[in-house]
């Protein structure tokens, strides 16, 4: 069992319950499960840079043992990104209860 | 001349900004401020399609060459799509600054940041800064959209911000698996390296590029990811869904960039993969967004499924994937949209003239000033049915002569040609309900003033000229395809880093 194997299936279990929360009629599930969707990807972008141990990703004249660093960047802008949406949507879906009366996606029972 | 690529981006991020500090600053400030910096975009957007004309023009984002910094590249497609954005959103912003701006806060720096996310998405030569640029234009857009409140609004809106959030994290799914198979995020340096690829990369490479057709299908409201395109559309205000018609074709034009750029090279097979899913994917969602429009009750919903029906006819064309398909796909764009454009303005006209029937298709109170807005009307769903003499009709010839020899062309043919009926059938009958069976206007509802008409008489005009001019700007869009399947210049202006400013200034050679 390497690294490799436990990461792949934490962001696979990860998906998969942020797909189930997802696909619920409710507006709070949902935006759990997208929460989760995007926790997985951002694992994913990590792990797109090839899992490395005790590797900075810097690379200096005499090193050998580095990361790649662009993923981690990417992962930076994601998890900005993913922060904001997940505040707009939180509240957006807290003004649709208020206005539709319902937290159903649909706005309605 | 040398920041020119970056001029549109710049002018839309930093009145957002301004615009954003000056909220409470009078509404005449907010409107005139507004009204320029979209003019200034504007004339940028417009010298930047007559420079790109000699060919594509790359700014290295401060000043780190391509591919390890990002680039904004204007090449003719870039320069076509950010000044169809700009000449849609002016008019769209003369429509907004009588009224509709007034029904909530920030309405003028959303449009802004709207406006830059349009343009960064069209400009970038970077997959990632694609996706930096569709979130700046999505979250800008929640707003817009929710622009005006309304329970009809929050419903739409939760759709379409879960819809598109479900998208970005299939984007960087597809962006993270492209980077970890090539290394590399740049287009240019994509198309190069990919051939080089080991064959036992190109199954990840595939499934990548699968996922980009998946999240830019969503984005530009393709079968079987549409179902939040007509809540949407037909719920925003009519300024903010004028400007929308730009947003799904945000959608068609990465797929087309991609696709042609990055994925272009024909040994890893993605070329005909992914055609054979546009075309099926664009015919079927010809056929629904058609369907849509003869059940749609109200006359905004309509325009949406039209809307919807326009997206599947120009992916009919580009999933094509030769000059002509191209050259036919990006002409019908431009009138689609500006046709489409105009329509939501004028629904908006329908609306307060009809009072509580507002745009139903059911016969009540009629239009006051009938002149001018069935007449528009009527002219507009012309050319939005692509029957001569208008533009619309053109296109669709071209699509269709563009299409005879592809192995789909039977299904090409038969799809656009019946479609085209239904849209007849569908226009007319929405034009009769309104403006034939729906005599007696109110009296207590006031005339719209004669203003109102400007920016839908733009649109008009606008697609009127472009239909006399169809020779130059065909042979313009053939050039565009001709270069976008021949992409050697666009990556060699990235790679080569002549357009790098030194420290003293100019242009190193």
């Amino acid at each position: 069992m390497n690294l490799e194997f436990f990461v792949a299936t934490g962001i696979g279990a990860v998906t998969a319950a942020g797909i189930y929360l997802m696909l619920r009629a409710r507006t709070f599930p949902v935006i759990l499960g997208l929460t989760l969707l995007s926790y997985a990807v951002n694992l994913f972008l990590v792990a797109t840079g090839r899992l490395a141990v005790n590797a900075p990703p810097i690379l200096r004249h005499g090193t050998d043992h580095y990361t790649d660093p662009l993923p981690q960047a990417l992962v930076l802008t994601a998890i900005v990104i993913g922060f904001a949406m997940t505040a707009f949507i939180l509240v957006l879906a807290l003004r649709a209860q208020r206005d539709l009366g319902s937290d159903h996606v649909d706005g309605e029972e | 001349m040398t920041h020119l690529p970056i001029a549109p981006v710049l002018i839309a991020a930093f009145s957002g900004f301004l615009l954003t500090l000056a909220s409470r600053a009078p509404l005449a400030f907010q409107r005139a401020f507004s009204l320029l910096a979209t003019a200034a975009g504007f004339v940028a957007a417009a010298i930047g399609l007559h420079e790109a004309l000699n060919g594509p023009l790359v700014y290295a984002l401060s000043n780190w060459p391509a591919p390890f910094g990002i680039v904004l590249v204007l090449d003719r497609l870039s320069g076509l799509m950010i000044t169809l954005t700009a000449t849609v959103a002016l008019l769209a912003l003369l429509a907004a600054v009588r009224g509709w701006d007034e029904r909530g806060r920030l309405f003028h720096p959303l449009y802004q940041f709207q406006l830059m996310g349009l343009y960064g998405a069209f400009l970038t030569g970077d997959i990632f800064n694609l996706f930096v640029f569709f979130e700046i234009l999505l979250i800008a857009s929640y707003g817009l959209l929710l622009h005006g409140r309304g329970p009809g609004r929050s419903r739409a809106g939760i759709k379409y911000v879960v819809v598109n959030l479900t998208g970005s994290a299939l984007f960087l799914v597809a962006v993270g698996t492209l980077y970890g198979v090539t290394g590399t995020l740049n287009m240019a340096d994509l198309a190069q390296r990919i051939p080089h690829l080991s064959p036992a990369d190109l199954p990840l490479l595939r499934a990548s590029a699968l996922l980009f057709l998946v999240v830019f299908g969503t984005k530009a409201a393709v079968i079987p990811l549409f179902f939040w395109l007509p809540d949407a559309y037909s719920n925003a205000s009519s300024p903010v869904a004028s400007l929308f018609t730009i947003m799904t074709k945000v959608g068609v034009y990465a797929i087309l960039r991609v696709y042609t750029l990055a994925f272009g090279a024909p040994s890893t097979g993605i070329g005909g993969l992914a055609a054979d899913f546009v075309m099926a994917a664009a015919l079927t969602t010809l056929a629904v967004g058609m369907l849509g429009s003869l059940q749609a009750r109200s006359l905004r919903r309509l325009i949406a499924y039209q809307a919807i029906a326009s997206v599947g006819t120009m992916l009919t064309a580009v999933g094509l994937f030769t000059v002509a398909g191209i050259s036919a796909g990006l002409f019908y764009m431009i009138q689609s949209t500006l046709t489409l454009a105009a329509l939501f303005l004028l629904a908006d006209l329908v609306c307060a003239e009809r009072g509580a029937v507002a745009d139903a298709l059911t016969e009540g109170t009629g239009v006051r000033t009938w002149a001018p807005i069935g007449l528009l009307f009527m002219a507009l769903a012309i050319s939005v049915a692509g029957v001569p003499p208008l533009g619309g009709f053109l296109g669709k010839v071209m699509i269709l002569d563009g299409a005879r020899d592809h192995a789909w062309s039977l299904w090409v043919w038969a799809i656009v040609l019946s479609t085209s009926l239904v849209a007849v059938v569908s226009m007319s009958r929405a034009g009769s309900v309104l403006f034939w069976k729906s005599h007696h206007p109110d009296k207590a509802i006031k005339a719209v003033d004669r203003g109102v008409f400007a920016p839908v008489c733009g649109l008009l005009a606008l697609v009127v000229g472009l239909t006399i001019l169809a020779g130059p700007v065909s042979r313009f869009t053939r050039s565009t395809a001709a270069d976008l399947m021949q992409p050697s210049a666009y990556i060699e202006a990235v790679l080569s880093n002549r357009t790098v400013i030194t420290k003293e200034g100019g242009d190193q050679q």
